[in-house]
């Protein structure tokens, strides 16, 4: 997109101070723009305006209108005409930004408006925070403390709604906290389409629902209690589980597929109480699946491992990483390189993958796999390719790994070729068909993994390897986008990122590697591996950068464009 | 039970939708009209079975039948009357007709409500709902039993007998 | 069906001027097309058929035509709007929606004349390049939708509808759409969503604009019947002729629908602004009731601001300004406006002296109530909270400070909704308040005064402090 010329900038004036906007800025856009907040609830950027809250009644003035042979009014001294304010307010959400136009978003006019509708909000609302999810982050909530009249003067009966309705299986609904702000029916209708959600009765009495039989069920529901400004819709998963303003937020990416949706992670006390999508209009927009949102819960899960272990008499012992690490360099030392496979996984970050290359190089093996994961894209969000960094790994280890690599790994175990396998962050016997019997072939099997299953119960060293929320790092995504990773949470135990654990076995088989930070990987990354030449660590941000160029398109987004260039959406 | 949908109104309805070659869901109100005609008020089934007809959700038939208060989702009686409650038949005297309506027709309104705003008399023949204006403001107080229009009624009986 | 609304024999008025109501209650009259036919119908729809569209417009603008559904907004500026160049379809909408309490007069002419207002549709249809049309008729008129799918039919048949209307290549199809009870409808957006078929939310403006984005998101003009049936007479006699009726910058005849306590309510089509307030009620309603004197008026749909018997208006500017009794207001758009109300719709209420203030609004109040659609703020909340505050007022359970609580409300509520019926909800609220607050007041208990009715206020204002 070219940058708008001079001719396609209008001069605005807002809060008494004049600046330019493109033409067709919509006006709490153009304010937003210039750090001024203006309170709304129905408007979403991603969604159709229906300008019914009333929130964002702002005060409109143009140049005075010059009356037939009258001489036209003169600029002053900066160009910019008088504004003559009219009484009426407007909403900013819809209405545009046209030149000379003036903007209050303060004074008594705006500030009576919010009042007036806080307070006709707040009428019928049950007025029951203490005991509502929402509360610490609800638009009436906080909006009532910045503008609200403080106390209400409402006399009369509340109507009265249904409460604690089950929309959906993950969703559960409070019509008398519902402001009938229609985010939510907008979501369903206009970006999954799955249009269940409707109001029934009018007036006062209008009522959110889903039609009796029928459920919110679909894969991207949790979004509307995103998006509810209130406390009306509320995650069966959350509800209750903790206050909002207890959790550390992080931000981060999802790792359950190649679209590497952008989320922020809430946890309190080293346990994550939810996922939500970030904004990244390149990514993910502002959604994410339900399945991957509630993929969390394994990592506070009975399974983790939380110890390096060794193989024993009659099952495992406990034991410490100086002692695995020693052992596993004594297993390994006297093999030659081709007797040798590594199994990586394309959900790690590039600097564990590039750790692990490094000990690839060391050990002389160049039998390198990661396990593909192909699954039905589901036409939005959600990509064929459910590894999410397919892209870093190719790039790392290399085509061969990621294209036939877990063929030839299987084919050379199964010929007993192999006589040490390391596997990093895969369950070799649920995900590759590989069975025991092949993998009792080996001399020595390490597996490093977040979680005990079947190829750790049959490994002789198995370690505990931190999951995607307990590691920083980057990953590059379907479209070819570096993203950042960022860590939410301590690993249970003795937990260590792959990325360290293969370094000191490296460094347990002479190398003189001693990377000890992620930042100081990628620095070695970029300088090593030719599509990241030249970037730094904190040129990636919060919104990652485009590094390579896939072709591939994420439906969801293309969608939103169309409706953003029909003047739809603001995007 | 399945909704039997008789051919000639189906007829009917297939014509109606024709009317709209730009967009089939324009029929929605056409279509309920026929249907509550014919079976005199919307269940959930001929709800349904509507949404089918216009390939919509249920839910945006339902959002149409709750939103207009000309649609029904209860039995009315055999004869269901409106009398017009609003400003100009008000003070003519409508509160008056419906109190006698009621007497006369055995209609107890004490559950009516904004959600149930229909009363049946005891045996079906009658219903009553107090409406919203009937514009015919000059002929006060109004009421209407089906489709027909009473005007300047002075006496129930003058609405009644006809149906009696 | 019975025969409802057809008085044959039924004079009019001396001092009425019928142009659009020329053929209402006329002996020998039906509503066949035969008997239109003899009258002369179609003839100004074969004149315009010769014409060029533009000079059709032409002549609606000339005659200076306002919109006689309510705001009053000339119809030929209206159907300028369709954007330049347009390329999409163009709609028409008669709205037929009658829906203003007070207001009864498309009520006749759907009734009584079918062909009259067809025959303006068509020409319309015709200058703004409209090849389908809707007619929606609200659902409280079930027979007049018969009568005009049958006129419908007839004119069909007789080729002014269909194809190729009269040899001139000119196609129009015409429909009639039902609505069913809600007064938003008669708001015109809220219109168009009820003929997508959904509920009759209305839509911001801008962008949606009817006459830019409406009906499809195409460009579409709404008009309501007497508006429509207006410019086959303005062709007729051409824009300019017809604008000598009437006053300056309110011209032609219009329909007066007066009801309440006069002696004879009724129709009543004059010549815009030549009949005063007093003469309407004197002259033609008959009057007074014997023994009452008058208290105050509605004067154009029960949504327009009560003037009050004793009031001194002021009318005109500059040095044509002169004060005026209630009587003496002209009945036109501008007068009305001056006096601080609106000609609206033209329902015209007469209130005496028999009645209460409290229960008058209060019975307002239950309509607006009732009728808001839900779908913005201020008029959702605001219109079910004046209702309920006045509900308590007639029932002896309001205190004083209640009638400042239901102005703010009011005010809360004017000028920030999507559509009009924000002012329309709250415009009867704040007038009978500004001129009745004592009567107001004296129904009020002042022991109430301080006493939460609702239990969540109470707790929820003990959780703030």
């Amino acid at each position: 997109m070219s940058e708008p010329t001079t001719s396609d900038l209008v001069d605005v004036q807002i809060d008494g101070v004049w600046h330019q906007f493109p033409k067709g800025t919509r006006i709490i856009e153009a304010c937003r723009q210039v750090g001024v907040e203006v309170p709304h609830y129905c408007y979403h950027p991603k969604l159709s305006s229906p300008g019914n809250c009333r929130m964002c009644l702002v005060q409109m003035g143009t140049p005075p209108r010059t009356a037939p042979g009258a001489e036209p009014t003169a600029p002053d001294e900066t160009g910019h005409l008088p504004i003559s304010w009219s009484p009426r307010p407007i909403i900013a959400c819809a209405n545009t930004v046209s030149p000379n136009l003036g903007i209050r978003t303060k004074g008594d006019l705006v500030d009576d408006c919010r009042k007036g509708v806080l307070e006709f909000l707040l009428a019928n609302h049950p007025l029951d925070c203490p005991i509502c999810d929402k509360a610490g982050e609800c638009g009436l909530q906080e909006y009532s403390m910045e503008h609200g009249v403080g106390q209400s003067t409402f006399r009369e009966r509340k109507v009265k709604k249904p409460k604690n309705v089950d929309v959906g299986p993950r969703i559960r609904l409070d019509d008398e906290r519902c402001i009938m702000c229609s985010r939510c029916i907008r979501f369903v209708d206009e970006i999954v389409d799955d249009p269940v959600l409707g109001f029934t009765d009018r007036g006062s009495y209008t009522t959110l629902m889903v039609y009796p039989g029928r459920e919110l069920a679909n894969n991207y529901s949790l979004n509307t209690v995103d998006i509810c400004p209130v406390g009306a819709l509320t995650s069966n998963d959350f509800r209750f589980q903790m206050r909002v303003w207890f959790m550390r937020e992080t931000k981060t990416i999802d790792t359950n597929c190649a679209t590497g949706c952008n989320i922020t992670v809430y946890a309190r006390e080293n346990k994550i109480y939810r996922v939500m999508p970030r904004r990244n209009n390149e990514v993910n927009s502002d959604w994410m699946p339900d399945s991957h949102r509630l993929s969390f819960h394994w990592i506070d899960g009975e399974d983790r491992l939380s110890d390096p272990m060794l193989k024993a008499e009659g099952g495992f012992r406990t034991a410490n990483w100086i002692e695995v690490i020693k052992a596993a360099a004594k297993r390994l030392s006297g093999l030659s390189g081709d007797q040798i496979a590594i199994v990586a996984s394309a959900r790690m970050t590039n600097e564990e993958l590039y750790v692990v290359s490094k000990l690839a190089k060391q050990l002389g093996s160049e039998l390198l796999a990661t396990v593909p994961r192909q699954g039905e894209p589901d036409g939005y969000l959600i990509s064929a390719d459910r590894n999410p960094n397919t892209n870093g790994a190719r790039l790392i280890l290399g085509e061969k790994a990621v294209s036939g690599g877990l063929d030839r790994v299987k084919s050379a175990i199964q010929q007993g070729q192999i006589k040490a396998l390391l596997v990093f962050q895969e369950d070799l016997i649920a995900d590759t068909g590989l069975d025991g019997v092949s993998l009792k072939k080996l001399d020595f099997l390490l597996v490093a993994h977040s979680c005990a299953n079947e190829t750790t119960a049959i490994a002789d060293i198995a370690v505990p390897a931190a999951c995607w929320a307990e590691v920083s790092g980057t990953m590059i995504n379907g479209t070819g986008r570096l993203q950042r990773l960022n860590k939410a949470l301590e690993g249970p135990g003795q937990t260590l990122p792959v990325w360290e654990i293969a370094r000191d076995l490296l460094r347990a088989l002479g190398s003189d590697d001693n990377c000890q930070s992620v930042t100081e990987i990628f620095r070695h990354l970029a300088d090593d591996v030719a599509e990241f030449k030249g970037v730094a660590w904190g040129q990636i941000g919060d919104q990652g950068m485009p590094l390579i160029e896939t072709g591939e398109i994420i439906p969801l987004l293309e969608r939103e464009r169309e409706r953003k260039a029909a003047g739809i959406i603001v995007g | 039970m399945s909704l039997e949908i008789p051919p000639d109104l189906e007829a009917l309805i297939d014509e109606s939708i024709t009317h709209y070659p730009v967009s089939k869901r324009s029929a929605v109100l056409p279509v309920l009209h026929h249907l509550q005609t014919h079976f005199r008020y919307l269940s959930s089934e001929i709800i349904e079975w509507a949404a089918a007809k216009l390939e919509l959700e249920p839910i945006h038939i339902l959002e149409v039948v709750t939103f207009y208060p000309g649609f029904r989702q209860e039995a009315p009686g055999k004869f269901h009357i409106r009398v017009c409650r609003t400003l100009s038949c008000a003070m003519a005297g409508s509160h008056e007709l419906l109190a006698s309506l009621c007497e006369k027709t055995g209609i107890d309104r004490k559950n009516v409500s904004h959600h149930h705003p229909i009363a049946v008399s005891p045996d079906g023949k009658f219903s009553i709902e107090f409406v919203e204006c009937l514009a015919s403001c000059g002929s006060a107080p109004v009421c209407m039993v089906e489709d027909d229009l009473y005007e300047r009624v002075k006496d129930a009986d003058e609405v009644l007998k006809s149906y009696f | 069906m019975s025969e409802i609304t057809y008085k044959s024999g039924y004079e009019p008025h001396a001092r009425e001027h019928r142009v659009i109501f020329r053929n209402v209650d006329r002996v020998g009259w039906d509503t066949s097309i035969d008997t239109a036919l003899a009258d002369g119908a179609y003839e100004q729809l074969r004149k315009a058929l010769t014409m060029e569209p533009a000079a059709v417009t032409d002549e609606v603008k000339k005659a200076g035509l306002r919109g006689r559904g309510g705001a009053g907004f000339p119809a030929g500026v209206k159907w300028g709007f369709i954007p330049k160049g347009n390329t999409k379809p163009v709609y028409l909408i008669c709205n037929a929606d009658e829906s203003e309490p007070g207001t009864f007069k498309d009520r006749y002419i759907l009734h009584q004349d079918p062909h009259q207002l067809l025959e303006g549709m068509i020409i319309s249809c015709f200058a703004t390049g409209v090849h389908l049309a809707y007619i929606y008729i609200r659902e409280e008129f079930p027979m007049a939708a018969k009568i005009v799918e049958k006129a419908i039919a007839e004119a069909h048949e007789k080729g002014f509808l269909g194809k190729n209307i009269l040899d001139s290549g000119f196609d129009l199809e015409i429909y009639v759409h039902r609505g069913a009870g809600a007064y938003i409808c008669g708001e015109e957006t809220g219109l168009i969503e009820s003929l997508e078929g959904k509920r009759a939310y209305p839509r911001i403006k801008p962008p949606y604009f009817p006459a830019a984005m409406g009906l499809y998101l195409c460009p579409t003009i709404v008009n309501n019947v007497e508006t429509l049936c207006h410019v086959k007479h303005i062709l007729e006699i051409g824009g300019e002729e017809w604008a000598k009726t009437g006053t300056k910058n309110n011209t032609g005849t219009r329909i007066l629908c007066v009801s309440g306590d006069v002696q004879k309510p009724g129709y009543f089509e004059i010549e815009v602004g030549k009949l005063t307030l007093g003469e309407v009620i004197n002259d033609m309603c008959g009057g007074m009731k014997p023994g009452r004197t008058l208290k105050a008026v509605i004067p154009g749909g029960s949504s327009s601001k009560v003037l009050r018997a004793d009031e001194t208006f002021t009318i005109g500017r500059g040095d044509d300004a002169k004060q005026i009794s209630i009587w003496d207001i002209p009945m036109d758009f501008d007068s009305l406006a001056a006096c601080g109300s609106m000609a609206g719709s033209g329902g015209v209420i007469v209130i005496d002296d028999s009645r209460s203030i409290s229960w008058i609004l209060n019975n307002i109040n239950n309509f607006y109530a009732h009728e808001s659609c839900g779908q913005c703020t201020p008029c959702r909340e605001g219109s079910l909270w004046m209702k309920k505050i006045t509900d308590r007022l007639v029932t002896g359970q309001a205190s004083p400070s209640d009638i400042p609580r239901l102005d703010k409300v009011a005010r809360s509520i004017e000028g920030r909704t999507i559509c009009a019926f924000g002012e329309a909800c709250s415009w009867p609220t704040e007038a009978f308040i500004e001129k009745f607050r004592d009567e107001l007041v004296g129904d009020t208990r002042p022991e109430l005064e301080g006493a939460v009715v609702n239990p969540e206020t109470r707790i929820a204002n003990a959780g703030l402090k």
